[in-house]
């Protein structure tokens, strides 16, 4: 049973992880928090949803859409709002952000009512899979190894690519990033773009296994703030550990304390861990 | 120096003291008595966050511990609210020098996330509690209306004075710590740590004192809202759109500035009650999405605050707010 719990742990953190890379991504780059990038998720929840109910897409065949589809929301975000608010003093930003997002809440609520919906029959619904001794569901494991594949991507880009090196560049130190030639605003909507791409895909395979509303996105931003923290903030190697942690501790403390406490045993979680390293596991 | 500083803001209280009388009207008052509580949250709220630069994610927490205590001391056994509200004020207030002490080692987003962690703890657990009815939420009793009760069922005029006087308390002790030692010791925090510490005050503690009050503050305000509003649950008071407006309506204003958190919701909360009021009732968040809209449109339009806004020449205290959110 042990592993049957650390299994969907696992399983469930890598999509986190993915989540929080995507928050982190905006957060490390531009010092922004994105009170949004829940209801990213939420947005790209929808449209796998829409894709399937719709035109009869399954959610896996739609995936790339969607990640496009959100990027470009993402994109959309930086050059409309983002753009204006990233030099004002304080919390301004995240005035804009946290606006942000009870707009796209309310609006989703106003559009397709606040109903659960249900991807109910795709490629991978109602299917399990053996793995050694532990049983997942199919989608689950879509979800983890979609969420690996697109994290990989991500590290690929951000190390081993020139755009990706301009981003980190613009991470580190803008003005001096500027004056080596670098197109900051470009950067800047690029990171934002990829970061509604990381939460594009993760929505697209999340989707398949959970019910779709204008909250959905309510509770994973939350753990995605906490996720970053704990990893350390624009840390993505940080956000990938800290979603597992996450993950695992929302699993195991779910089935030894209690579901009812899952949540709150994550929140602590991320006090304690403060108390002994106060920039996160991997900030410096 | 000082006079002229006090003036404008006994004009502007004496001017929201007499409001209710002029306009008789039910939802106008309503709005006020919303609007006092909000502006006074904010008050409290600047406290630790604009006086001390210490970004709290999770005032809902005191707000809710203080609407929690007084709701179940008179439910079950009661005790008037008002005994109830001291009684809030200290568990609050406790229990804020017990969370965020071991917070304040931490540094900028997260000490933030850190409070939002707290704030979302607390819900967690008393969504979890039975003793307090858990996710049911409470409906508070009516009995007759009294003082002692603090309850008013004829008239909002009650509510609007016990408001307006717990605004002012909160007003009058932000200004007496802005004004006094504490103030300087706290804007010097906010400068910068290492250098406060280094001319020997002790952080910590005053942290700890600007936290403590600023919980205390809050407590009273979630008695007064439980029981005018006379039903609590534990998604209303500890969610994260409460501490998110207390926040949104004190960065909106002006940070660290008193008058901040009161222009603040002078703005936002007849702008989100009365669009409430006009589209809520169609549920779909007609209000809310126009209310989402407008706090994007202001932050990017007025990056600043109001405040801001009309003194951009004082850039003093805004360079200095700015070096500490960037460290």
């Amino acid at each position: 049973m042990f592993a049957q719990v650390i299994a969907s742990g696992l399983l469930l953190g890598f999509v986190y992880s993915l989540v929080a890379i995507g928050l982190t991504l905006v957060w490390g780059v531009m010092d922004i928090i994105n009170f949004a990038h829940g209801e990213f998720l939420m947005i790209a929840m929808y449209s796998a949803f829409w894709m399937y109910s719709l035109v009869n897409l399954d959610p896996l065949v739609s995936l790339p859409i969607v990640a496009v589809l959100v990027f470009g929301v993402g994109v959309l975000t930086y050059k409309l709002i983002i753009k204006r608010v990233i030099d004002a003093p304080g919390l301004t930003a995240l005035l804009a952000t946290f606006g942000l997002s009870l707009f796209i809440r309310n609006l989703a609520q106003f559009l397709w009512s606040p109903n659960y919906r249900f991807i109910g029959d795709c490629f991978v619904s109602d299917k399990k899979v053996m793995l050694g001794p532990v049983v997942v569901g199919l989608p689950q494991l879509v979800a983890a190894i979609g969420s690996i594949i697109m994290t990989l991507l991500v590290f690929y880009f951000i190390q081993r690519t020139k755009t990706g090196r301009a981003i980190q560049a613009a991470a580190l130190d803008r003005n001096t990033a500027k004056l080596m030639g670098i197109d900051t605003e470009k950067v800047y909507a690029l990171t934002f773009g990829l970061s509604g791409a990381c939460v594009g895909v993760a929505g697209a395979l999340m989707a398949s296994f959970f019910p779709v509303s204008p909250d959905a996105g309510v509770l994973y931003s939350l753990l995605a703030f906490v996720i970053v923290a704990l990893g350390g903030f624009g840390n993505i190697s940080g956000a990938l550990y800290g979603g597992l942690i996450i993950g695992l501790a929302e699993a195991l403390g779910g089935y030894y304390i209690g579901t009812e406490f899952k949540y709150a045993i994550v929140f602590l979680i991320y006090l304690l861990v403060i108390q002994v390293r106060p920039k996160g596991l991997f900030g410096w | 120096m000082k006079k002229s500083k006090i003036s404008p803001l006994i004009i502007i209280l004496l001017v929201i003291l007499v409001l209710p009388f002029i306009k008789a009207d039910i939802n106008f008052q309503h709005m006020l008595i919303i609007f006092l509580i909000f502006a006074g949250l904010g008050e409290a709220w600047n406290l630790i966050t604009g006086f001390a630069g210490q970004t709290s994610f999770g005032h809902a927490a005191f707000f809710g511990i203080g609407a929690y205590t007084s709701t179940i001391l008179f439910y079950k056994f009661s005790i008037s609210p008002w005994v109830g509200m001291l009684v809030g004020i200290a568990v609050s207030t406790l229990v804020a020098a017990f969370v965020s002490y071991p917070c304040f080692k931490l540094k900028g987003h997260y000490f933030a996330i850190a409070t939002m962690a707290i704030a979302e703890i607390t819900k967690q657990l008393f969504i979890s509690w039975d003793y307090v009815e858990g996710a049911t939420g409470i409906m508070i009793p009516i009995v007759d209306e009294s003082l002692a009760s603090m309850q008013f069922h004829t008239s909002k005029i009650p509510y609007f004075i016990i408001a307006y006087c717990l605004f002012v308390i909160s007003i009058l002790i932000a200004n007496y710590i802005e004004k006094n030692r504490m103030g300087f010791y706290l804007k010097a925090i906010r400068e910068s740590n290492e250098a406060a510490e280094s001319i020997g005050i002790n952080t910590t503690v005053y942290k700890l004192y600007a936290m403590m009050v600023s919980a205390a503050l809050s407590a009273a305000f979630g008695t007064l809202y439980a029981q005018y509003i006379l039903y609590i649950d534990p998604f209303m008071l500890f969610s994260l759109d409460i501490s998110m407006k207390i926040v949104l309506l004190t960065v909106l204003g002006g940070l660290g500035n008193i008058y901040g958190p009161i222009i603040g919701a002078a703005i936002l909360i007849p702008l989100s009650e009365y669009t409430r009021i006009f589209f809520g009732g169609t549920g779909k968040g007609i209000d809310l999405i126009i209310f989402g809209a407008l706090i994007v449109v202001v932050a990017c339009f007025e990056p600043r605050g109001i405040l801001g806004a009309f003194k951009k020449k004082r850039k003093v205290e805004r360079g200095a707010y700015d070096a500490k959110a960037n460290a």
